[in-house]
C-alpha cells in the first residue's frame, strides 16, 4: 500500500477510518518537521520568556493606575487644556495635509522611475534606493534626524511625513504601473507619441482611481503618525499626549486619545466614499 | 453630449460646464486649504534654524561616519529583546484578535451588539500607534520590555482583527451550508467550514503584522519600553552619532532579514 506520498501514517488513518474513527489530517505531513517545529517554537517561547524580567511588584502597583487610566476614558477632560489640545490638533492636521501632498507629488516621478516596464535600468536602481531607505526606518527615527537638522517645530514633521510618504506611495504606484495593462502601453507607443504623452495617456489612466484611494490612504496612515512624531519635537498633538501621559493627567489623554480615534475614522469613513466613487 | 459654439462652429467638451466648474472650484479650494496650512506650519517655525541646515545635515552626516563598532557586541542583547518583543507581542495580540475577528464578522458574530463592541475594540487599537501605547504602558507596568510586549500586543489587535474578519467575511458559504446540514454544532462548523477557508489569509496576515512589529519594536525604546531603541535613545542624548549610525545599521539588517522572511513565509502559503 505505498503509492507515492502515501505514508505509514497514512495507513494507519485509513486504518482507524475504516473502524469508524476520524481525525483531521495534519497541517504539515512530514511527521519529523512537525514535531521538531513544535519544539523549536516551545524552546524559543521558554527562551524569549526567560529573557523578559516583568517586575511583578511594579507591575502590581501599576494596577491601579491602569484602572485610573481606563476609568478616564468615561471621563475624559477636553476643557482644561483644551488651548494645547486645539493648537496640537491644528498643527497635526495642517502637517498631514501638507506632508501627503508634498510627498505624493514627489513620489510619482519615484513611482514612475521605479517601474520596471517603463524606465531605463539606472533610473531603476537610484528609484528603488530612494524606496529602501523611506521604508525602513520608522517616522520616528527620520524625524530625530531631521529636527537635528532643520530644528524643532511643524516643518521637521512636515519633511518627515513627507520623506516616509513617498517610499510608501512611490513603491505601490511602482508595483501598480507594473501590473498595468500592456494593450494601452502599445496602442500609444505605435502612434509615435512622446514619453510624457505615453505616460499621461497609456499609464496616467489605468493607475489613477489606486493613486487617489492609496493617497487618502496615506493621509490617514500620516494623520496617525503626526500624533506620534511629537515626541521628538516635530510638531504636533504627540507633545501635548506625551506631557499629558507624563503627568498621570489621563482625564486629558483619554481627550486626545478619543479625538485621535474620532478622526481617524472620519478620515477612514469618508476616504471609502470617495474611493467608492472614484473606482 | 457637452458641445459649446464657438464662432458658430460646434467644439466638443469633455464635461457639462457646470461640472467642469465644479471640479476647478474643488482644485481651487484645495490649493487654498495648502497655501493656509503652509502659512500655518511657516508661522510656527523658526527659519533661523534653517539657515545653517546643510552645514548640520553633513556634520551630523560626517559625525555618522565611520559607525562605532564597537559597541556591536553589547547591542546583540538588546537587538534579541526587539525581536522578542516584537515576536511575543505579535503572539499575544494575535491570541486576542483571533475570537475579536469572528465576533467582527457579520457572518459568524452571535449578536449585532457585540460585534459593535468588537468593532469599537478593533478601531481604537488600530487608530492608535504602538508608540503611544508604550507611552501609557511605561507609566502603568513599568518600563521595560514587557511594556513593549503588550504596546505591541494592543497595537497589533486592531490589525490583525480587522484584516481577519474581513477575511471571514469574504468566505464562500457553501462549505458552512455543507457542515450546517450534516447536523454539526457551531463550533464544529466554525472549525471544518470557516477555518479552513481563512487559514491561508490568517498565517499571512500574522507574519505581515509580525514584520511591521519588529520596525515598530526597534523605536519603542525611545520611550523606555525596552529593545534597541533604549541604546538609540542614549546614544542621541549623548550626541554619540557615530553609535547611533551602528544601530541604524543593525537595525536596517534586521528590518530587512524580516522582510525577507516574510516575504518567503507569504509566498509559501498564499
Amino acid at each position: 500500500m505505498s503509492l507515492n506520498g502515501t505514508s505509514a501514517a497514512d495507513v494507519q488513518r485509513l486504518q482507524q477510518l475504516q473502524q469508524g474513527v476520524w481525525s483531521p489530517l495534519p497541517l504539515i505531513r512530514r511527521r519529523w518537521l512537525r514535531v521538531s517545529l513544535n519544539l523549536g517554537v516551545l524552546a524559543y517561547v521558554i527562551a524569549a520568556w526567560l529573557s523578559v524580567d516583568v517586575n511583578w511588584d511594579r507591575v502590581a502597583q501599576g494596577m491601579d493606575r491602569g484602572v485610573e487610566f481606563v476609568a478616564s476614558f468615561m471621563s475624559p477632560d477636553f476643557v482644561s487644556r483644551s488651548g494645547e489640545i486645539f493648537v496640537g490638533l491644528q498643527e497635526s492636521l495642517t502637517m498631514t495635509f501638507t506632508a501627503t501632498i508634498i510627498g505624493v507629488l514627489l513620489a510619482v516621478p519615484v513611482g514612475l522611475g521605479a517601474a520596471r516596464n517603463i524606465a531605463p535600468a539606472p533610473v531603476y536602481y537610484i528609484c528603488r534606493t530612494i524606496i529602501a531607505l523611506s521604508r525602513t526606518f520608522q517616522e520616528i527615527i527620520i524625524a530625530i534626524l531631521f529636527v537635528a537638522m532643520f530644528g524643532f517645530g511643524p516643518l521637521a514633521g512636515v519633511i518627515t511625513l513627507a520623506f516616509a510618504t513617498i517610499g510608501f506611495m512611490a513603491k505601490l504606484l511602482a508595483e501598480d504601473i507594473e501590473d498595468a495593462q500592456r494593450e494601452p502601453l502599445e496602442a500609444i507607443r505605435a502612434t509615435g507619441g512622446t514619453w510624457l504623452q505615453w505616460v499621461n495617456y497609456a499609464v496616467q489612466p489605468q493607475v489613477m482611481p489606486r493613486l487617489i484611494g492609496l493617497s487618502l490612504y496615506r493621509l490617514d496612515i500620516n494623520f496617525r503618525e503626526s500624533a506620534v512624531i511629537g515626541i521628538v519635537g516635530a510638531g504636533g498633538i504627540g507633545a501635548t499626549l506625551n506631557t499629558s501621559i507624563n503627568r498621570y493627567d489621563y482625564d486629558t489623554s483619554a481627550a486626545i486619545l478619543l479625538l485621535i480615534i474620532a478622526i481617524v475614522l472620519l478620515s477612514e469613513y469618508f476616504s471609502g466614499y470617495v474611493r467608492r466613487w472614484t473606482q | 453630449m457637452p458641445i459649446r459654439e464657438k464662432d458658430g462652429l460646434k467644439e466638443w467638451q469633455r464635461r457639462e460646464p457646470a461640472k467642469q466648474y465644479a471640479i476647478w472650484a474643488g482644485w481651487m479650494l484645495g490649493g487654498m486649504l495648502f497655501v493656509w496650512c503652509w502659512a500655518l506650519i511657516s508661522e510656527n517655525t523658526i527659519w533661523e534654524f534653517l539657515y545653517d541646515a546643510d552645514e548640520q545635515a553633513a556634520s551630523l552626516i560626517g559625525r555618522m561616519i565611520p559607525p562605532d563598532w564597537s559597541i556591536t557586541g553589547s547591542l546583540m542583547m538588546p537587538l534579541w529583546d526587539t525581536i522578542n518583543i516584537a515576536t511575543v507581542g505579535t503572539a499575544l495580540g494575535i491570541l486576542i484578535a483571533f475570537p475579536l475577528a469572528f465576533l467582527a464578522a457579520r457572518n459568524t458574530t452571535p449578536h449585532a451588539s457585540l460585534r459593535a463592541v468588537a468593532l469599537a475594540i478593533i478601531v481604537s487599537s488600530r487608530s492608535i500607534n504602538a508608540l503611544i501605547w508604550a507611552m501609557l504602558l511605561v507609566t502603568i507596568v513599568g518600563p521595560g520590555i514587557f511594556a513593549g510586549m503588550l504596546a505591541i500586543a494592543l497595537r497589533s489587535i486592531g490589525f490583525v482583527g480587522k484584516l481577519l474578519y474581513e477575511a471571514i467575511e469574504e468566505i464562500h458559504p457553501t462549505p458552512v451550508e455543507a457542515i450546517t446540514a450534516t447536523g454539526a454544532s457551531g463550533p464544529q462548523v466554525l472549525a471544518y467550514s470557516v477555518w479552513p477557508q481563512i487559514l491561508p489569509a490568517f498565517a499571512g496576515i500574522s507574519v505581515y503584522r509580525w514584520d511591521i512589529n519588529i520596525r515598530e519594536a526597534t523605536t519603542l525604546g525611545l520611550v523606555g519600553a525596552g529593545g534597541i531603541g533604549l541604546q538609540m535613545n542614549a546614544a542621541i542624548n549623548n550626541l554619540a552619532w557615530a553609535q547611533v549610525a551602528t544601530v541604524f545599521v543593525l537595525i536596517f539588517a534586521t528590518v530587512v532579514l524580516s522582510e525577507w522572511v516574510s516575504a518567503k513565509v507569504r509566498h509559501a502559503v498564499l
